[in-house]
């Protein structure tokens, strides 16, 4: 890995500003150079939000993502806005569950995962960014799994830590359910 | 692992900590709404005193009377809300009062938008309140950065008797990166304050003020003031050189702006064009000492988020010798790399 570009983006309150940060954290514990980049502006709950994730081997020059290698997406207007952006040979993770239009483009790796009905099958609606993130961890290897459960361990704060567990078996599901 | 995974808005609030900064004041605005929020959150942990105040100017002035009770002390805004500002600011100079404004840029004039901008170059380096008085300036690039000068600045700002600006913007004020947060360069010890208006009881009174009525007392204070500019000028210059041994067409950026022109001299670079990079990290004082021997350089592109501010700038610092060039955007918008190489090759940036 030189360096990995990566957009995560959905509605606020899918979580996609913490599966983000989740990635540069682990990024950071593997002693990486990591960036990470919020959408900020008008956003409110239930608006679109975004934000972008750089892990690379040497420092990061520019920390803009124009063209990243790995998007994932949680509902039709993130689709629509960057599959025109993944390099190609990319891989576009997609919500099924929320997502209801097809990508256009044939030259991307397409992962059409039901992350929301896998969720509220392991009873939790809200762990369907995790359920993509660990078949991000599956496809790309971008860090390691040992890694993304140091920062669960070291981010979430103590009255939280009950869903450790949960988010544990949510990775473990998205990483055996990769199509 | 001392690492920590922070905003660059954070990453002020907790140089500030470190450096012993126990006192912060301050009025929300996006997008540096991260630095109030983390002195509210993290103060009362160590006996610190947070004010959200009711207005821009009642913060500075609170800052203006912290700085004379010998307090080390910040205020932060974004664009809008420093030009608010400006009239203290302008009253801390004169009365030679140490204290750090942070101002993470957004685009202007006016309200102007929330997306980051460089637009306020020229209110930071060359004034921006009334009379002959200077800030140091310093531009960060990273969030380690940014937390590296936001220490610095407090003991520059101790030292000088000055107040010192971090001048980032909307983008590196939101964006994380991993910090190193020990092992640094402590350069942040206090330093004694006999001039502090801390009650006189078994001492001469003492006086902070700006008012001189008589003409050759305020000379006075003009004539201190610029010996002291000066000397800040010989000493504190700071700029960072990439891929300069050789290069003949010299890329110049601060901040935000300058990560992409790194990356854009790598590019350039790819394709055989002997590109550098010359980043002040002082605005002001300007690094007119990266300029001085520029032998081989026959183009300068000047890159900012702004309409061209810091060019003249670096026209004085190369005495007009070489061409200098604009590339920017303005509104919140980011050059791409693309486009710098685009322009160097334009200009007669040609492979070697």
């Amino acid at each position: 890995m030189e360096r990995s570009d990566m957009v995560i983006s959905g509605f606020g309150g899918q979580g996609v500003l913490f599966v983000g940060f989740l990635l540069a954290y682990a990024g950071m514990l593997e002693g990486n150079y990591v960036c990470w980049i919020p959408s900020y502006g008008v956003e409110m709950r239930g608006g679109t939000a975004h934000c972008f994730v750089t892990i690379a081997n040497k420092e990061v020059s520019s920390p803009i993502v124009d063209r990243p290698s790995v998007v994932m997406v949680f509902n039709n207007p993130s689709l629509e806005k960057f599959e025109t952006a993944v390099t190609p040979g990319g891989h576009l993770f997609i919500n099924s569950s929320l997502v209801d239009i097809e990508p256009k483009r044939s030259d991307l790796i397409v992962h059409r995962i039901p992350a929301s009905d896998y969720a509220n099958e392991l009873g939790n609606s809200k762990v369907a960014n995790i359920i993509l993130l660990g078949a991000l961890i599956q496809a790309t290897e971008v860090v390691s799994i040992d890694n993304i459960y140091l920062a669960l361990q070291e981010i979430l704060p103590e009255k939280k830590k009950k869903m450790l567990p949960l988010n544990y078996e949510a990775l473990k599901f998205g990483m055996s359910n990769l199509v | 692992m001392s690492k920590k995974l922070l905003k660059g808005n954070e990453a002020i609030g907790e140089a500030a900590i470190k450096a012993n900064c126990r006192y912060y004041f301050g009025y929300p605005i996006t997008p540096q709404n991260e630095i109030p929020e983390f002195f509210a959150k993290e103060f009362p942990r160590v006996g610190g005193v947070f004010i959200q105040a009711e207005s821009e100017i009642a913060a500075i002035n609170m800052v203006y009377g912290a700085a004379a009770a010998g307090a080390r002390v910040m205020t932060s805004s974004s664009s809008p809300g420093i030009s608010l500002k400006m009239e203290g600011i302008s009253y801390i100079a004169a009365a030679e009062l140490p204290c750090v404004i942070a101002n993470i840029m957004r685009g202007g004039p006016g309200l102007g938008g929330i997306q980051p901008a460089q637009s306020d170059y020229f209110q930071a380096t060359k004034g921006g309140g009334h009379g002959d008085y200077r800030m140091i300036v310093f531009s960060p690039a990273s969030v380690q950065e940014l937390y590296n000068l936001t220490k610095k600045a407090f003991y520059l700002a101790d030292y000088y008797r000055i107040p010192v600006m971090i001048l980032g913007d909307g983008f590196l004020g939101q964006m994380m990166e991993s910090v190193e947060m020990d092992g640094q360069n402590d350069t942040c010890e206090p330093i004694p304050k006999p001039w502090a208006i801390t009650g006189c009881r078994g001492r001469e009174k003492q006086y902070i003020n700006t008012l001189y009525l008589v003409p050759e007392e305020l000379a006075e204070l003009n004539d201190r003031l610029q010996e002291k500019y000066r000397q800040i000028k010989n000493s504190e210059q700071a700029y960072e050189e990439y891929y300069m041994e050789d290069a003949d067409f010299v890329l110049v950026s601060f901040g935000i702006a300058a990560r992409i022109c790194k990356e854009a001299v790598d590019l350039a670079r790819d394709k055989g064009i002997r590109a550098g990079l010359i980043r002040p990290i002082t605005l002001w004082p300007f690094p007119e000492k990266a300029f001085a021997d520029l032998t081989r350089a026959k183009n300068i592109l000047n890159v900012e988020m702004n309409a061209g501010q810091m060019v003249e700038d670096v026209k004085l610092a190369v005495s007009c010798k070489i061409p200098v060039h604009f590339y920017g955007c303005t509104g919140g918008l980011l050059p791409s790399s693309k486009e710098i190489v685009n322009r160097i090759e334009m200009l007669g940036g040609t492979p070697k």
